[in-house]
Formats: C-alpha cells, sequence, structure tokens
C-alpha cells in the first residue's frame, strides 16, 4: 500500500486485526493493533445472510438477539426508556393481510449495497467496506440522527446514555449512532456473526454471496428468496426466505 | 427621491434592556438545558430512536427556512427593481443573517457531539443533502454579508443589484436543499415527494417575511420612527399572497399523495385519525397559521391596522411552527412501510409517542431568542434602520 493508513482506511481494508491494550500510564492506555492478515478488503467477496422463517423458532430468533446482545454488548442500558433502548436485532412478528399467516422474523441492518444511511451521512462516517458491510465509524458520528431517518429498516439506534462495559472489540459511544456490524470483528477472523452460530439448525446461512460454492449462493440459486423493501433497489445482504 | 438616512437605534431605554435581559435569560436556560442533554445523553429527552428529530429541529428547520425568506425583502428591491423597497434591504439582510444564526445555534446544540462540530466542516460526503446543506448555510453567511457591504458602503453600492442577485438564487438553491433533506428520504411515506423542495421554498416566503414585518413593526414603533401605511400595506398584501401560496402547496402535496395507494395510510393518520398531528394539522397549521391571518389581512374590517397585521404575522409563525412539527415529527411517528401488504403484529410499528422534553423545548424557543438579540444588537450597532419610512419618502416610487 503506497499511502499511509489512517484509521479509517485501516479499519476498512484490514481483513483480521487483533487488538491489544496496554497500560502506559495511569490512566492512559495504547491501543496496538496487530494484523494477522495484510491483505486488504476487496470486493470479490460480499458478505450476506439468508435467513429461512419457515425453520426459524421464535425462540431461535430470541437466541439470536441475546448472542448479539452477548457479542457486542449493548441492553444493558438503565437510563433508556421505550423506543430509546438500542436494538441492534429485533424480533419482528408480521401478518399476511389476506391469508392472515403470520411470522416471525429477525431484523438487523440488511447491509444494503445501496446504503441510504451512507448517502445521506454527512460526514462519511457511514461507510460501507468493500465486502459490503455496512459500518458506523464511531470517530466520525457527530450524532446527526440522518442516516436513521435515511434507513428503510429501522435498524440503526442511538447511544442515548453513557455506555459502560463495552466490549474491546465493539466501541460505543453517547451521542453516536450504531448498529449490526454483521460481527465484522468475527468476520475478519473467519468466523460467522454470532446471531447466526445462535442458530443450530441452516435456518440462517451466512456466506460470501458470489462465491458460487458457497452454500449461501447455492442455497439461494434453489429457492425462492425475497429482500424487504426490494422496490428501493437496495440489493440488500440479508436474504429472507418464507415471508 | 430624497437620499435615505439610515440611523442606528438609541438603545439606551428600559425596554432596550428588558428585551435583551429577557432574550439572555432564555438563552441562558437553554444552554443549561443543553449541558443537560449532552452530559446526561439524549435519554433525557423525548426523542428516540423512533422521533430521532424532535422540538429543537423543529424550532432549527423552522428559522432556517424563514431566514432565508428573510431576504426576500431586499430580493424584491435589487432584483426586481421595485424602489419601495429598497429602503428595508439592509434590515433584511439582517433579519436573514440572525435567523439562520438562531437556527444553526440550535441545530448544533442538539447533535449528539456537538463537540465534533470541526468534523461536519472538514470531513464532507458530496452525496449527502445534509453535506450540501452545511456548505449551503455557511455560503448563505458569507453572501448576504457581502451583500450588506456593498448596500452600506457608498462606492460599493453600484454592485449590490449583482450580489442581491446572487444572493437571490444563492437563497432559493438553500431552502431546496432544506426541502430535500426530507424530500429525498426514500424510506418515509410522509417525506419521498419532491415537492417538498419547492413547498419548504414558499413556506420561506411566507415564514421569513411574517418575521420581517414583527421585527419592522416592532423596531419602529420602540425607537418611534415613522412607519407609513404604503410600505407596510405593499408587505402586508405580499403576506398575504405567500400564505395562500403555502395553503396552494400543502393542498398539492397531501392530495397527490393521497393518490398513491402506499400513502393512503399516512396520509390518513395526518388528515383524519392522527389524533394530536391531526389536531395540529388542521387547527394550528391550516386554520391558525393560513385561514385566520389571510383573513386578517384581506378582511376589509382588518385589513389596513397594524394590530391585526402584527396579530397575523404572530399567527403565521405559530402555524409555520407546527407545520414543521407535523412535517417533522408526525411524518416520523407513523411508521414506516416495512412489508407491503403485511401487518406488522409485533417488534416495530404503531404510532410512535413523543412528549417533548422542557430542556429540548427551552433550546427549541432560544432560537428564535438567539435571533432576535442578534438584530437588537446590529441595529444600535450599525445603521441598519431609516431614520423615517414615512410615506411622503417614497410616494413617488412604484
Amino acid at each position: 500500500m503506497s499511502k499511509n493508513l489512517n484509521r479509517r482506511d485501516f479499519i476498512k481494508t484490514t481483513t483480521a486485526t487483533t487488538a491489544g491494550v496496554a497500560t502506559i500510564a495511569s490512566g492512559i492506555t495504547l491501543t496496538t493493533f496487530v494484523n494477522a492478515n495484510e491483505s486488504p478488503v476487496t470486493d470479490e467477496k460480499r458478505w450476506g445472510m439468508l435467513i429461512d422463517t419457515n425453520k426459524l423458532t421464535e425462540a431461535d430468533i430470541d437466541e439470536m438477539v441475546n448472542a448479539c446482545q452477548e457479542e457486542q454488548g449493548w441492553g444493558g442500558e438503565t437510563h433508556s426508556t421505550g423506543d430509546q433502548k438500542p436494538r441492534w436485532i429485533k424480533k419482528l412478528k408480521v401478518q399476511d393481510k389476506t391469508t392472515k399467516k403470520i411470522t416471525s422474523l429477525p431484523l438487523m441492518c440488511q447491509h444494503c449495497e445501496k446504503p441510504p444511511c451512507v448517502d445521506v451521512c454527512p460526514t462519511n462516517a457511514s461507510m460501507k467496506r468493500e465486502d459490503g458491510i455496512v459500518l458506523v465509524d464511531r470517530h466520525l458520528c457527530i450524532g446527526c440522527r440522518y442516516c436513521m431517518m435515511a434507513c428503510p429498516y429501522d435498524a440503526r439506534s442511538f447511544a442515548h446514555e453513557t455506555i459502560t462495559d463495552q466490549k474491546e472489540h465493539m466501541p460505543r459511544g453517547k451521542g453516536t449512532v450504531e448498529a449490526c456490524t454483521m460481527c465484522v470483528h468475527r468476520v475478519d477472523k473467519g468466523e460467522s456473526p454470532a446471531c447466526a452460530e445462535a442458530v443450530d439448525s441452516d435456518a440462517v446461512i451466512f456466506g460470501d454471496l458470489y462465491d458460487a460454492n458457497s452454500k449461501i449462493n447455492q442455497t439461494l440459486k434453489k429457492i425462492q428468496s425475497s429482500q424487504i423493501r426490494a422496490d428501493l433497489n437496495l440489493n440488500t445482504g440479508v436474504r429472507y426466505s418464507g415471508i | 427621491m430624497s437620499a435615505i438616512r439610515y440611523l442606528q437605534t438609541e438603545g439606551r431605554s428600559f425596554g432596550f434592556y428588558a428585551l435583551v435581559a429577557g432574550l439572555g435569560v432564555l438563552i441562558l436556560a437553554a444552554l443549561g438545558g443543553v449541558y443537560y442533554m449532552e452530559h446526561n445523553g439524549h435519554w433525557v429527552s423525548g426523542m428516540s430512536n423512533r422521533i430521532v428529530w424532535g422540538m429543537p429541529h423543529v424550532f432549527a428547520l423552522f428559522l432556517i427556512v424563514a431566514a432565508s425568506g428573510a431576504l426576500n425583502v431586499a430580493s424584491i428591491s435589487s432584483v426586481f427593481n421595485k424602489k419601495a423597497y429598497k429602503p428595508l434591504s439592509r434590515l433584511s439582510g439582517l433579519v436573514a443573517l440572525a435567523l439562520l444564526a438562531g437556527g444553526l445555534t440550535v441545530l448544533v446544540l442538539d447533535l449528539g457531539r456537538p463537540d465534533r462540530l470541526i468534523i461536519a466542516m472538514t470531513s464532507y460526503n458530496f452525496k449527502s443533502i445534509f453535506a450540501w446543506n452545511i456548505i449551503l448555510y455557511n455560503g448563505f453567511f458569507v453572501i448576504v454579508a457581502v451583500y450588506l457591504w456593498m448596500m452600506f458602503e457608498r462606492r460599493m453600492n453600484k454592485f449590490s443589484h449583482k450580489a442581491g442577485l446572487a444572493a437571490f438564487t444563492w437563497r432559493l438553491i438553500l431552502t431546496t436543499g432544506t426541502g430535500s433533506i426530507f424530500g429525498f428520504l426514500v424510506s418515509r411515506q410522509a417525506y419521498d415527494a419532491v415537492i417538498m423542495a419547492p413547498m419548504f421554498v414558499i413556506m420561506s416566503f411566507a415564514f421569513g417575511l411574517a418575521f420581517f414585518v414583527l421585527v419592522l413593526m416592532a423596531s419602529y414603533k420602540w425607537t418611534e420612527r415613522q412607519l407609513g401605511d404604503a410600505i407596510v400595506d405593499r408587505l402586508s398584501n405580499l403576506l398575504g399572497v405567500f400564505v395562500a401560496a403555502v395553503i396552494y402547496f400543502v393542498a398539492v402535496y397531501h392530495l397527490g399523495n393521497l393518490y398513491l395507494a402506499e400513502n393512503t395510510g399516512v396520509e390518513n393518520f395526518i388528515l383524519f385519525d392522527g389524533g394530536i398531528y391531526t389536531q395540529l394539522f388542521w387547527y394550528g397549521q391550516i386554520i391558525l397559521g393560513g385561514l385566520i391571518p389571510m383573513a386578517l389581512i384581506y378582511h376589509p374590517a382588518t385589513k389596513g391596522n397594524r394590530s391585526m397585521l402584527g396579530l397575523a404575522s404572530v399567527l403565521i409563525i405559530i402555524g409555520g411552527i407546527i407545520q414543521l412539527y407535523v412535517i417533522i415529527i408526525g411524518g416520523q411517528a407513523y411508521p414506516m412501510e416495512m412489508f407491503p401488504g403485511k401487518e406488522i403484529l409485533e417488534g416495530y410499528g404503531g404510532i410512535a409517542q413523543y412528549t417533548p422534553s422542557l430542556p429540548e423545548t427551552v433550546l427549541g424557543v432560544s432560537g428564535i431568542a438567539v435571533a432576535v438579540i442578534a438584530i437588537t444588537f446590529a441595529v444600535k450597532l450599525l445603521p441598519f434602520l431609516p431614520e423615517s419610512l414615512a410615506d411622503t419618502n417614497h410616494k413617488d416610487c412604484k
């Protein structure tokens, strides 16, 4: 890489990092990142998820929500009430107006190919990695919440209070916007997102949408699937079957 | 026409100090509220993940919209060459700058991280309407300041027509940008309508002129200067036309939305069964902020009456704030149509609740105080106001 990396490029292009924190003086900590893999993220991959609501039980969805909370460290807020509470992933129950069929599904950031949140963000804090994962750079977010106005999936939360007990891999901050990261810290290590891992069956398949040999790609070729608000032509990374 | 003599206000009366003190207290209270909200986090406000923009945004956007409209009086003089408005041009530019300053102060102080304002100035996403607005607001300050300088400085007077044209063009783009903040939000049924851009432009004409009329009448009354009927009647007529135009755009916007099946839900919500939002729309926005001011301006019984024009202006401002409340809060309160053909039973949906807290409301209102206090000091420091606007001074003007 010819130019010096700034923090943002670093986050966007590094496929695997591990963080180490050292205390160098009282009250001052130095965070160092060690690259496990120097190769940058490219658009040859497109991470995605296929959720089959016919195979997913309500208990499964609750497990997914719990796993996300535990992995990313949200949900322990004490002051926020009602709609102020963060919800990076939530359980939805929808009913067809004609047939009355009820479907439960997990809803989180859909990791759009053309994310409205990224379009509207004035400071480039909302960003999309080359591999399709949509993130918020908490150092650039000024807390204007325009991305929350623009997101068609109600996927983003605003940190309404001081955050304590943060996970080392997932810094959060009062006054900034946050959402599902598709567990980018796990994906970069070759693992699956926590919510996908939490489900035993193959109701949730995570993988590279472009890879013809991947399970998600092959399944999507075989079965009927849909995108939420497909009419907006955002080409979401999260797909559903059964709704 | 004799040369216009501009004169500073004395600014030493009890009324002056009382006004400044009152506004100062309001601004201090708002700063206290900001500290409280920023220290604790936004959980102390009524805002949430569903109503992400609340009372501060209602006032901020009202003031920003009104700001560009307040410049119209100067534009009519220098762009459309109506000499009768020329003596008012300086004040028009000042009111525009003051309103914008008030609006932006509120907007910035409600950010989750106002301390990071420098990022908003240095890291631009040129695809963002918001980022464009930041450029448009800053540009407005610069252009109007230059325009004012050309009006103040005799040697530069000859350029004031061109500067006025630039400012007029810029303000049209600015309000188009402000309306587009909402108009380009495809995900929400209440927005996603390009007509919002011109609607905001025409709203700015009405709100800005109403504010200008109040400032003009108050400053001439309080400084005991003469203000002739000719100029007031012209402004009054213009105000009535602008209010009618706002109602026309609102009607087209809602009729257009009603025609689309995907938007009937939100239209029914705002127009018929949205509780507080429906009441605010009909009683506040349409009747109080539209029909009554028009009646006061045009009805023979009240036409030409200064107090009635003042009342009409106040009602237009209140109606305008209510209109932005209905657009901003009402538009968010109604849930997004995420699953067409399906009903969401759990997890999302329903009408979002919003109860504005005191600190966020005071912050919003203080934007008006910032604007008024800026005007009050500016007219004391610099000669913005003509010594007299008595009818004889411009009887020969068309």
